[in-house]
């Protein structure tokens, strides 16, 4: 039943490629465009159109990882999906590149971004005005951060995507907001500064911009001028360290994403997924793919991994220190990064397929769980987000009200009946908090589990484990342990206590996103087999960047209509020689 | 004059660190200003230092980078330019925003030491 409609989409896609590839970048351009021209008081087309275009992005979106994953296009260069938006060949003109790593990044930006334009639609999006144009504007830098090949094109779309962050971030106002958005605005100027000075310093060294094209001529180059392309290297992961949130350059990141409103925390989990790949991507391209495994590791690998580590170990220890919800989602989200640049550092295949699936499933989580502490922070606190024995100091679960009631609800044996019925919506709430800490922690059956399992089976396979090989294990189980304690902790506080704020009503536009959100993690659990072959064939064609240098650089154009094909188009005129 | 402007793109980045670490939002705004400036002069530096050379090519004269200079980081910076002018407009909306909201300038929306 199903193959007609497949073999649909494969005639579709045949059609359609490789124009599909600017798709993800054009549609929410258009909608934001389009919804520029509505006034404030349309709010409920534009909702509509923010999750009409969100489904035709996340459709998009699967139908690249369809095509990139395609057995028909045979594998190699010809399943990486290559557009030439200014019909200039590579390296002149910019490229926009779908292969594995970035058609899962689009496919993931989707299913968050439909997720969130959903839930935003139930009320976050009165709390101030354009929200959806920005949010449109956001998930366009986003996706063309993913897409592109060019590194100066990288840089215009992260600060399209940054500016619509600093948008969403001080949407709904307020002191908090403002300051968290003043910080968070600062630094990422002055990191926008160091990419510009990489990008430029990489330019007057190999006299290109084209990503592929800077792989090919940094294996060509004579070694003196290798220092310099190794510190335009280096300055440009500062930048994307302060992007990806790791430490010592992530103090801004807990305040903002637990300052800013909850569906736009959500959407920030992509946020620092961008500095991660962006830091992948580059070092696939024009480091590793220098260096094989054995001749003593590639430029920078020891620093990736250290910052990685110091990144997780930090999250681990503000995670086990904090009580905010938000402030454990924000952590949750700093310890992925962590967890995911130490990775890449350790840069062993089985590792990078590991972690690659890793992402999928962290980021899908702490997305879900930043929608979910919306719902739980409005039905605890009354509506603020900080609960009231936050600033009292008292621990509720010892509260009087909680022990058992003396000589009533007795049952036939004098013992007490516990166990009213519990009303669907907290028993949604707390089953999403479970199955969020479940995925968070890393603990079986869920994805979290399958995805770090894979790394350490990885970072365990290799002939010799390093020194840091051990230390990335014995972080990865701590954090993990830290997480579980943590939210057991929260979760005590929040669903165990009698509620002193209003009673639950949830609305069906906020519990299917989070549904959605965990029942993509769940889907990536059952179909972990495809889901790790995926993963594994991206990260053997990241080790081998050939591909990838061939499909770009071998893109051509399409040839311009000339005056014979513009004749014959026209009318025939009175006088033809 | 590669010394000039380098000595140039030093003092300005200097200034610019110098500033933005301080604890006032418009010392902030005027250190990111400094360092955008900075950053702007590197790109252009990149495409090599030359003078009386357009990025034009003319008949009659070969078409390499020893007899026009190179275009790409003079298009670059513009963009460079463009963005950074932006970005600073809307910072300093956020700073008139938190400064109404907190009622001081401190970066951290109250009065240390400083």
């Amino acid at each position: 039943m199903m193959d007609p409609f497949f073999s649909l989409i494969d005639h579709l896609l045949e059609a359609t490629m490789p124009h599909l590839v600017a798709a993800p970048i054009l549609v929410p351009l258009l909608t934001a465009a389009l919804m520029l021209t509505l006034e404030e008081r349309h709010r409920r087309l534009k909702s509509v159109l923010t999750v009409a275009s969100g489904l035709v992005g996340l459709l998009v979106a699967l139908a690249l990882l369809r095509w990139v994953n395609a057995p028909s296009t045979g594998g190699g260069p010809g399943s990486i999906g290559v557009y030439l938006p200014g019909n200039w060949a590579a390296p002149f003109g910019i490229v926009l590149v779908a292969d594995r790593l970035s058609s899962m990044m689009v496919a993931l930006t989707g299913v968050v971004a439909f997720a969130v334009s959903i839930y935003s639609t139930s009320r976050w999006d009165r709390a101030g005005v354009h929200f959806h144009p920005l949010l449109q504007l956001q998930l366009m830098g986003l996706n063309g951060a993913f897409l592109t090949g060019d590194l100066f094109n990288l840089f215009v779309f992260f600060e399209v995507m940054l500016a619509a962050s600093y948008g969403l971030l001080l949407h709904g106002s307020g002191k908090l907001r403002a300051r968290a958005g003043l910080h968070y605005i600062a630094i990422n100027l002055a990191a926008s500064a160091l990419f510009l000075i990489g990008a430029a310093l990489m330019y007057g060294v190999t006299g290109t911009l084209n990503m592929a094209d800077l792989s090919v001529r940094i294996a060509q180059l004579p070694a003196a001028d290798r220092g310099l392309v190794h510190a335009a290297g280096a300055i440009l992961a500062t930048a994307f360290f302060a992007k990806a949130g790791a430490w010592p350059l992530n103090f801004w990141l807990v305040p903002a994403y637990s300052a800013a409103v909850l569906p736009v925390s959500a959407v920030f989990t992509l946020l620092t997924k961008l500095g991660v790949y962006t830091v992948l991507r580059l070092w696939s391209l024009l480091f590793v793919a220098d260096h094989p495994v054995g001749s003593g590791g590639y430029f920078g690998q020891q620093v990736i991994t250290a910052v990685g580590l110091a990144t997780l170990f930090v999250a681990a220890l503000g995670t086990i220190g904090t009580q905010r919800l938000a402030n454990l989602a924000s952590f949750a989200v700093l310890m992925s990064a962590g967890t995911l640049l130490a990775a890449i550092g350790l840069a062993q295949p089985g590792v990078w397929s590991g972690a690659l699936y890793y992402l999928l499933s962290s980021t899908l989580a702490a997305a879900g769980f930043f929608l979910l502490i919306d719902m739980i922070e409005r039905w605890r606190n009354a509506g603020s987000s900080i609960a009231a024995f936050e600033t009292a100091g008292a621990a509720p679960f010892l509260a009087e009200d909680l022990k058992p009631l003396v000589e009533v609800n007795l049952d036939d044996d004098e013992q007490a009946l516990y166990g009213r019925a519990i009303p669907a919506g907290v028993a949604f709430l707390g089953l999403a908090f479970v199955f969020c800490t479940l995925l968070l922690a890393g603990l079986p059956p869920l994805s979290g589990f399958v995805g770090k399992f894979a790394m350490l089976s990885g970072v365990m396979n290799a002939p010799l484990v390093s020194a840091a090989g051990w230390i990335f294990l014995a972080l990865m189980l701590v954090s993990g342990f830290f997480t579980l304690v943590a939210f057991s902790r929260a979760g005590i506080r929040h669903f165990w206590t009698i509620p002193e704020g209003s009673r639950l009503t949830l609305r069906a536009l906020e519990v299917l996103p989070v549904a959605a959100l965990l029942g993509a993690a769940l889907l990536l659990t059952i179909g972990a087999g495809p889901a790790m072959s995926h993963a594994q064939a991206t990260a053997r064609e990241l080790r081998v960047p050939q591909d990838y240098r061939r499909a770009v650089l071998t893109a051509r154009q399409k040839p311009s209509p000339v005056a014979s094909d513009i004749r014959s188009a026209a009318p025939p005129s009175e006088k033809t020689p | 004059m590669q010394a000039v402007l380098a000595i140039a793109i030093g003092i300005l980045t200097a200034s610019g660190v110098y500033l933005l670490l301080r604890p006032r939002s418009f010392q902030v705004i005027m250190g990111l200003t400094l360092l955008s400036y900075a950053v702007n002069l590197f790109i252009f530096s990149m495409g090599r230092l030359k003078v009386d050379s357009e990025p034009i090519l003319m008949a009659g004269v070969q078409s390499t980078l020893a007899n026009t200079s190179d275009p790409m980081p003079q298009a670059l910076v513009l963009t460079a330019i463009v963005i950074g002018f932006a970005m600073t407009a809307l910072f300093l909306v956020v700073l008139l925003a938190s400064r109404g909201l907190h009622g001081t300038d401190h970066v951290d929306g109250e009065d240390g030491e400083a």
